[in-house]
């Protein structure tokens, strides 16, 4: 396996070397905050260490990127194929517009996680979140998948505010009975029972804890809660008038 | 070259801060190469650095720093400043030529304090006196402009990418307990010296991330205070509401936080009573103060720094601990390139202060 310290490189030369990787597998060592690593790419198989700089695998279109610890803002930006996994907490942001793919995250996301997630037909993204997210958490989400564990976490609330806000389509399941503060008229909250836990979120939940050596039943254990649009009460006109 | 709000440029920033909680000094140039890391976050068009306890020789003084257009400007001030401040000593801050720091004023420090018998006139403390007189200098005397005036702290800013104007300046030859760093991506206007950051007045300077929809308000408001809004530039601003607010109506920093970062009224309507009264007496006390569209400050002052995001939590902040060391930044990686492994890491959350101060045994 390759493995290049990229510690003082620029972003530039960065992508160069992906390039020429060409799907084989590249380590990536000591990254220093270098933007848009693996961006728009189809055929990347990339680990990496020390901190990615933002946008990583915006557009990423197919492959797998690693990250050894934690990634900052605007991760997966309309991301449209591939998986990510980062072991560590992602920021601001995270899988923003996602259209398609497969996110993982160890620790925490910041705020605005998938906002605006879409689906068309089979091709539906995820986001596993281990720790907690932020405020506006799948905010206008459009389709597609988010689960929060809330693992490890004492007092703090497995989300913020806003939770789902404006979401037309899709779902948020959440590893708590608590309704997420000041939960949207709009939406519908319910307990999930054994039969959708299982052929549900158990796969994505067993490809996390594999990833993260996390103990499965531990993720599983206790109530899920999802959210979701109200059909009876749509947002069609939540701004003005439609006729 | 035309000045602030003249010209609109569409567009991010830059910022990074380390506190040593036990007054352990660090040397400039690792608050230079912490905020370098996010070059990209700037265009050029502004960089800026403010620290603390680096004046230990004159710490009893404010230290003045000024930039003029021309010599005339310089004798105008000057005279000004001989009528109303005991000059200890005067000199041109020491600067090297850098090939990307262009159009550099004249640039000036002196340590001054206030003269008996004109401060014991005036009937104001001498941080009022001191601030009046420099607002005055900004306001009157044209092609002078003070950028910064506290005691044991100096601002060093300029038209440039932030690691050039630390070369600019010397950084590495400056020691403080506390830095401040900011990278300019400036949205609304070109760009002069004087509209780089940080802005300060008297210890206070803020390093700011975003853009203030609420700036006219704000202006209008503080304007009433006798501050003068001169620079067109709205981190202006926040430095005026917050030396009000802290230095004049006697707020704790947590408060000063409340109103300019005041929770939503339905958020406020969740907490228990007394939190519910007090944060409502706030925004309905400071109304005008409240800072609405996207910010994240840090805002340094003698003794302590305050780290803050808009309510909404609309640009990026990282927290850290290392030690008695506490490291701010828009960006994680800046952090860990000065301090690879930390403590703890977090991300505050929006509208919620981080307030760091020096350990007591080390207070002064």
């Amino acid at each position: 396996m390759l493995e290049v310290d990229v510690k003082n490189m620029r972003q530039e030369d960065i992508a160069a070397l992906i390039r020429e990787a060409d799907g084989e597998p590249l380590t990536l060592k000591s990254c220093m905050g270098q933007r848009y690593i693996g961006c728009g790419m189809k055929n990347v198989n990339l680990t990496l260490t020390g901190t990615p700089g933002n946008a990583l695998g915006a557009y990423l279109d197919g492959g797998t990127i690693r990250v050894k610890g934690n990634a900052q803002d605007a991760v997966a930006d309309t991301m449209n194929n591939g998986k990510m996994y980062i072991d560590g907490s992602a920021g601001d942001a995270l899988g923003y517009a996602m259209r398609g793919g497969k996110i993982f995250i160890h620790g925490n996301a910041g705020y605005r996680a998938g906002v605006h997630m879409k689906a068309y037909g089979d091709i539906q993204p995820v986001i596993v979140i281990g720790g907690t997210a932020g405020s506006f958490l799948g905010e206008y989400l459009a389709g597609g998948t988010i689960i929060v564990l809330g693992l490890n976490r004492e007092k703090e609330p497995i989300t913020g505010f806003f939770c789902g806000n404006g979401m037309y389509s899709g779902r948020i399941y959440l590893r708590t009975d608590e309704k997420p503060v000041g939960l949207s008229e709009k939406l519908l909250m319910r307990k999930i029972d054994d039969e959708e836990k299982k052929s549900v979120i158990a796969p994505y939940i067993e490809e996390f804890s594999k990833e993260f050596r996390e103990d499965y039943k531990k993720c599983m254990d206790g109530t899920f809660i999802v959210i979701e649009p109200n059909p009876k009460n749509s947002y069609k006109e939540l701004y003005a008038a439609v006729s | 070259m035309p000045r602030e709000g003249e010209v609109r440029i569409p567009s991010g920033c830059a910022i990074s801060g380390i506190f040593s909680r036990d007054r352990s000094l660090v040397n400039g140039s690792v608050i230079a190469k912490s905020i370098s890391v996010m070059h990209e976050r700037s265009n050029g068009l502004g960089g800026g650095f403010a620290g603390y306890g680096i004046y230990p020789q004159y710490k009893d003084h404010y230290a003045i720093h000024v930039f003029y257009d021309n010599l005339q400007s310089r004798e105008e001030t000057e005279r000004f400043l001989d009528r109303h401040f005991d000059i200890i000593n005067l000199s041109k801050i020491p600067t090297r030529p850098n090939p990307r720091i262009k159009d550099a004023p004249l640039i000036w420090r002196y340590f001054v304090t206030p003269l008996p018998h004109r401060l014991s006139d005036s009937h104001l403390d001498e941080d009022e006196y001191t601030a009046r007189c420099m607002i005055r200098i900004n306001n009157t005397i044209g092609g002078s402009f003070v950028f910064s005036c506290g005691k044991d702290m100096g601002v060093f800013k300029a038209v440039g990418y932030p690691e050039d104007v630390a070369d600019f300046y010397r950084l590495e030859e400056y020691d403080g307990y506390a830095w401040t760093a900011h990278g300019r991506y400036p949205t609304n206007t070109p760009g002069w010296w004087g509209g780089a950051h940080p802005f300060a007045l008297l210890d206070l300077s803020v390093v700011h991330n975003g853009e203030i929809s609420s700036y006219d308000a704000n202006r209008r408001a503080v304007e009433m205070y006798g501050y003068s809004c001169n620079l067109l530039t709205d981190t202006e601003v926040i430095t005026y509401i917050l030396d009000y607010l802290k230095r004049k109506q006697h707020l704790s920093l947590k408060e000063c936080a409340n109103v300019i970062a005041s929770p939503f009224w339905s958020t406020i309507e969740l907490k228990d009573d007394d939190e519910k009264e007090r944060l409502s007496y706030l925004r309905k006390m400071f109304p005008s103060f409240l800072i609405t569209g996207p910010f994240s400050i840090l805002v340094g002052f003698n003794g302590g720094m305050m780290a803050l995001n808009d309510r909404l939590k609309l640009r990026s902040l990282v927290a850290a601990e290392k030690g008695r060391k506490v490291y701010f930044a828009s960006e994680e990686a800046a952090i860990r390139v000065i301090e690879p492994e930390l403590d703890r890491i977090w991300a505050p959350r929006g509208g919620e202060p981080v307030i760091v101060t020096l350990d007591k045994e080390v207070r002064r």
